[in-house]
């Protein structure tokens, strides 16, 4: 078994690294997006001062600042999460309205400054906490996204096609003819993959890391795990596409399907802070979202495995169920 | 095995799809060593059949037994399949090629070996998808050898190739053929079933009209010779001569045992004979004998 896995795995890595077109397109283009996305959205600038506030819902009546315009005020209900977004200037200030009136605020900040300048004057006698922390640069926020989105499409057209392409062809039908079962020929599939997709995440990781200068405040080995937990799980969810359909016109249109709300919703370009809860919801279905989660938690706040755990169970939880569902709808021919 | 055992048992083979029957009720049995022929047009179930023998097509009802047991890891062990279509995969060699297919199974040949026995030296090194027709056509005949197979499935090997391509192919397939490999061939060139099958089967939308020896076969269904005349030469009044005629579409044909006799009456009939040939009756007569339309679509 493990001999025709190999077997199988050998022959399509070696397809892979010689169709050169792909392999430099699957280079270039993440570290092409990361690059051109940091130099247009460059910056820590936001269009509004963004106050947090210590609720679950915001109520403009609750206290004058609160009627401020030009001021974007989100609810949070987490004070250690906020204080956190504070440090790194997502939000310029945090209010807590219960009681005499409190609030944190960043000294490094400048929006932060003039923002509580504004509070002051509608709340003189508010006690002042002050917090410190460097502000995130948008790119250094954008980098898990981009990563992920290229780990997303890598995994999902990537298989999706290969295997779709094998059945038109007749390749799979000659497969089955073999002693190789549905379950090597997918699981090498999925492994020559997952090694792809590791070599060119890490490479750009590194690469794209030092050329913007990032460091992760968390672990590389935990960033390792994550990324395979989500590369499995989003392999998986292409080979449950590719499993038994033979039109490329509606493995294509599902394939797009899947990855346009996630390229919108699981938070590669921006924060889904202060979204809808139906789009969260809508948002935590998909393995993108627990990827770019876990990954900006550990890569900006130093998150540990506990903390990502959830995640992780989740991405593994999808993977089997992917797996399972794609093995066993599998066709080697087109019917 | 001995040679008369049969390797491989069809009983009662039918395969139903929603809006047709490609197989409806095929029996026969191959014996061990022998080159077995399908015959029939497209589309007769030839092809239908053969992917049910080799296990990886399932039938509506009927069964196939390989050496007496069902289909199983031990028949798709010893077959080796050649498909009328197959792509293999972009970017590997023709030794690459082979060598996939080699791991996959538990023995089989070296891979030098099998490259040899097709005659690949030359090509070991080339892209799989740089090859002519008769070249890709040995490759997968290597592929379909690398396993050192008890059975070799071939099925339409030669759609398709130059006259010299083919004639290749079937040197390579007689050698084959005298290792004492069983030979599963499907085909609709009738010179090709003549010169490598034992045995015959000839199908027809999805029945077997005639099952034997290809000679014993000619012989039960035909004379000595047949006459061939294009059909426009023939006048109508002849038709009503007391011959055994045979119309297709552009010919006529007279099956006789006595030339002369025949030759006489047609002279005295005036039919023009200056377009006569005079042929032994072949696969293709025996076709259009027992069917009624041509082998050819």
């Amino acid at each position: 078994m493990i001999q025709r896995l190999l077997a199988v795995l050998h022959a399509r890595n070696l397809e892979f690294v010689r169709d050169r077109g792909t392999l430099l397109f699957t280079l270039l283009l993440p570290l092409a997006l990361v690059i051109g996305m940091g130099f247009v959205f460059g910056g820590p600038e936001r269009p509004l001062f963004k106050v947090g506030v210590l609720t679950a819902t915001i109520d403009s009546e609750a206290h004058p600042f609160l009627r401020e315009r030009y001021v974007d005020f989100v609810p949070l209900t987490d004070e250690s999460s906020a204080l956190h977004k504070l440090t790194h200037q997502q939000i310029d200030l945090l209010l807590d309205l219960h009681g005499t009136p409190r609030y944190w605020v960043n000294t490094e900040s400048p929006k932060g400054y003039i923002v509580e300048k504004l509070l002051l004057a509608a709340a003189p006698t508010a006690s002042r906490q002050p917090v410190s922390g460097a502000a995130l640069r948008y790119v250094d926020w954008l980098f898990p996204g981009i990563l992920g989105m290229n780990m997303m499409f890598s995994c999902l057209f990537g298989v999706g096609y290969v295997v779709l392409r094998y059945r038109k062809s007749g390749f799979l039908k000659r497969l089955h003819a073999t002693p190789l079962t549905a379950f090597e020929f997918l699981t090498a599939q999925v492994l020559s993959r997952l090694s792809l997709i590791l070599f060119v995440t890490v490479l750009l990781y590194v690469s794209v890391g030092a050329l913007l200068g990032f460091h992760s405040a968390g672990s590389s080995l935990l960033l390792l795990v994550l990324a395979i937990l989500g590369a499995l799980s989003m392999i998986a969810l292409g080979l449950t596409i590719a499993a038994r359909f033979s039109s490329e016109e509606l493995v294509g249109g599902l394939l797009n399907l899947l990855t346009w709300p996630m390229m919108l919703l699981s938070g590669i370009w921006f924060s889904l802070e202060g979204s809808p809860r139906w789009i969260r919801w809508v948002a935590d279905v998909f393995p993108l979202t627990h990827v770019l989660d876990a990954a900006r938690a550990v890569m900006l706040d130093g998150a540990g495995v506990r903390q990502i755990a959830p995640h992780l169970a989740y991405l593994a939880l999808t993977a089997l169920i992917f797996l399972g569902f794609g093995a066993w709808s599998f066709r080697w021919r087109i019917d | 095995m001995p040679v008369d055992t049969p390797i491989i048992e069809v009983r009662d083979l039918v395969k139903q799809y929603p809006s047709t029957t490609a197989v409806a009720g095929v029996s026969f049995a191959v014996r061990a060593g022998t080159c077995f022929g399908l015959l029939g047009p497209n589309g007769a179930g030839k092809t239908t059949t053969v992917e049910i023998m080799e296990g990886i097509l399932p039938p509506t009802s009927g069964e196939v037994r390989y050496r007496g047991e069902p289909l199983g890891v031990r028949s798709r062990e010893d077959a080796g399949i050649l498909f009328q279509k197959t792509a293999l995969q972009d970017f590997l060699t023709v030794r690459q090629s082979i060598a996939l297919f080699r791991r996959l199974y538990s023995r089989g040949l070296d891979v030098d070996e099998v490259i040899r026995l097709c005659a690949l030296e030359k090509l070991a090194a080339r892209d799989n998808r740089k090859l002519s027709g008769g070249q890709q056509q040995r490759l997968l005949l290597a592929i379909a050898l690398v396993n050192d197979p008890t059975v070799l499935f071939l099925d339409e090997p030669t759609t398709g190739l130059d006259p010299q391509a083919r004639r290749n192919f079937w040197e390579l397939v007689q050698s084959i053929k005298a290792q004492r490999k069983t030979i599963i061939l499907t085909t609709h060139y009738m010179e090709e079933a003549e010169l490598l099958c034992d045995e015959i089967v000839i199908m027809d939308q999805g029945r077997i009209v005639a099952q034997g020896p290809p000679q014993r076969l000619l012989r039960e269904h035909f004379a000595e010779v047949l006459l061939e005349l294009p059909r426009q030469e023939f006048p109508q009044a002849a038709r009503a001569l007391p011959l055994e005629i045979l119309e297709s579409s552009d010919r006529i044909e007279i099956s006789t045992h006595d030339l002369e006799g025949t030759l006489r009456l047609l002279l005295a009939a005036q039919v023009p004979l200056s377009n006569l040939r005079i042929r032994p009756a072949n696969l293709e007569d025996l076709f259009l004998e027992l069917t009624g339309h041509e082998l050819r679509p």
